[in-house]
């Protein structure tokens, strides 16, 4: 199969490939996918009180294609706010990289990462304040 | 390395140089009909042809006039499958074939099921092996014929013939096998084997495409096939066709050079074959061999590297021509057959790849290719979530994904 050349590029210079620590209180851990699918992704997002992605970082096993789609996807919310990173579809990414039909599930993941990572951190973050809501009653 | 390596010798071979040279004159003057009984064209093409049934004949130790010249292996399968099915079939209607077999047999038998005939597709063993007391109990009276790859394509397992052949025999029931990727793995005798009907092609062999046989049994028994492709009467009737003399004769030279080489072939391969599957195993952890160690084709190392996806990996050796087992290099993002049905989990069906190796690749290829593959996985597992939890002691079969 030939791959676009920003796919290519991507698998060659992936952009904000890494880790978080998933225990820090700002940032949010998506995982999606499968190890039996044949694919996986891992996205983080670190996110300031103003609601606005600082930094994102992706970690995938999957095909060139899903590498690309989650490295865009880092690129892509970086400065963004979470209500606009959740507006990023998987259309986005397919035109971006010129994905061919038999890929775009992996372009549909790298959606899913981003909104699963934001739905981690949300989660995160109203356990903390009810947290500190119940310490401020004691 | 300015070019590619190659190391994809079970999808296609080189033509070797003495084959295409022994070629190029049936081309150019001696272009004849080898069925043109009056004149010199034909007969010149008629010799050669005689010449190269003779070579292929020898090579598996079987008559002259048992060799039937086709277009390749699919059509070979075919022709067995389907002939011994239409002419057999007042005697039973059922087939017996694996679950590891090649497509070109399965799909015939699955063609064959849709007009009433019934089949046992046989599981292998975690090594891709068939029990021959396991073949014996699903041998029934109804059954005519049992279908096989002597070496499977992608792992390079090799059948017990000889015990497969003695239970065949036993039952009285015909075996064909599927020898195209043979060489160099098991020297073919169909007659100690009890080998009935037997599929080759040249291209595997460093010989052209678009050229195989299928060997028929003449005595003790005497096998029949129905023809498939009906014309002028070619190869005694049972595949019409003007013959492809050019082809045939690159066949003939192939299969000579594999039988008059076969010992220093078979220790070329397997030098180079131990020496990239052992460099890559003393180089990287998490690596598993897929197939059967005691019994493989000395061309074959068909590995997976866990936590890393196999088109992607393919991507990352690019000036390496290989093969994948994974879904993705597929249609059907389904990962291999073959690996499924030797109980490989998906998700390491997923990260395999296929290497096999030549009579044209060096020794400094296979050193590059360990590196590169060194390399290569190793930049895949920093990338993978699924390599950083293993390493974190996350048991990745306990982990509850959220599959599509």
């Amino acid at each position: 199969m030939a791959y676009s050349d920003k796919v290519v590029d991507h698998y060659n210079n992936p952009r904000n490939m890494g880790s978080f620590d998933k225990s820090e209180e700002n940032v949010g851990t998506g995982i999606v996918g499968a190890p039996e699918c044949g694919d996986v992704m891992k996205l983080q997002l670190k996110i300031n009180d103003a609601g606005v992605i600082e930094e994102a970082k992706f970690k995938t096993f999957g095909c060139g294609s899903a590498i690309a789609s989650s490295s865009l996807a880092t690129e892509w919310v970086k400065g963004k706010t979470v209500e606009e990173a959740l507006q990023i579809k998987n259309t986005d990414i397919v035109q971006e990289l010129n994905l061919p039909p038999v890929k775009i599930h992996c372009s549909v993941l790298a959606e899913d990462a981003i909104k699963s990572a934001i739905s981690d951190y949300r989660t995160k973050k109203t356990q903390n304040s009810s947290e500190k809501s119940e310490n401020a009653n004691v | 390395m300015d070019r590619s390596i190659y190391l994809d010798n079970h999808a296609s071979t080189k033509l070797d140089p003495r084959v295409l040279d022994a070629m190029i004159p049936y081309f150019t003057e001696n272009f004849g009909n080898a069925s043109s009984r009056n004149h010199a064209y034909g007969w010149k093409a008629e010799e050669a042809v005689d010449q190269a049934r003779g070579d292929v004949a020898a090579l598996i130790g079987a008559d002259p006039k048992e060799i039937v010249f086709t277009s390749g292996m699919t059509e070979s399968d075919n022709l067995a499958i389907k002939g011994v099915a239409e002419m057999y079939r007042e005697k039973g209607n059922h087939l017996i074939a694996l679950e590891t077999d090649i497509r070109s047999i399965l799909d015939p038998l699955h063609a064959l099921e849709r007009h009433g005939f019934t089949l046992t597709i046989l599981p292998v063993d975690n090594k891709g092996r068939v029990d021959p007391e396991k073949l014996r109990e699903a041998i029934r009276p109804e059954t005519i014929l049992v279908s096989m790859m002597m070496v499977n394509h992608e792992i390079g397992t090799i059948q017990s013939m000889e015990e497969i052949g003695k239970v065949t025999r036993e039952k009285g029931v015909l075996l064909h096998v599927n020898a195209s990727y043979s060489a160099g793995a098991v020297p073919i005798d169909v007659n100690r084997m009890n080998i009935d009907l037997l599929s080759m092609n040249a291209h595997l062999i460093y010989g052209p495409k678009g050229v195989g046989a299928l060997y028929v049994r003449r005595k003790n028994p005497r096998v029949r096939i129905t023809p498939q492709i009906e014309g002028g009467g070619h190869e005694r009737g049972v595949r019409s066709g003007t013959l492809n003399t050019p082809g045939i004769v690159g066949m003939g030279v192939a299969c000579r050079l594999l039988r008059e080489n076969w010992n220093s072939e078979v220790a070329f391969l397997s030098n180079l074959r131990n020496k990239l599957e052992n460099g890559i195993l003393e180089e990287l952890d998490y690596v598993s061999i897929n197939g059967d160690v005691d019994h493989r084709s000395p061309a074959v190392s068909n590995l997976s590297f866990a936590f890393v996806e196999g088109e992607a990996l393919l991507m990352g050796l690019k000036e390496i021509a290989l093969s994948s087992g994974s879904a993705c290099t597929s249609s059907t993002l389904e990962p291999s057959y073959v690996l499924r049905a030797l109980g490989v989990g998906t998700d390491l069906a997923h990260s395999s790849i296929r290497f096999t190796v030549g009579r044209f690749n060096t020794e400094e290829e296979i050193s590059y290719t360990v590196r590169r593959v060194k390399e290569a996985v190793s930049r895949l597992r920093d990338m993978s979530p699924l390599y950083e939890m293993a390493k974190e002691g996350i048991d990745l079969k306990s982990v509850q994904w959220n599959t599509h």
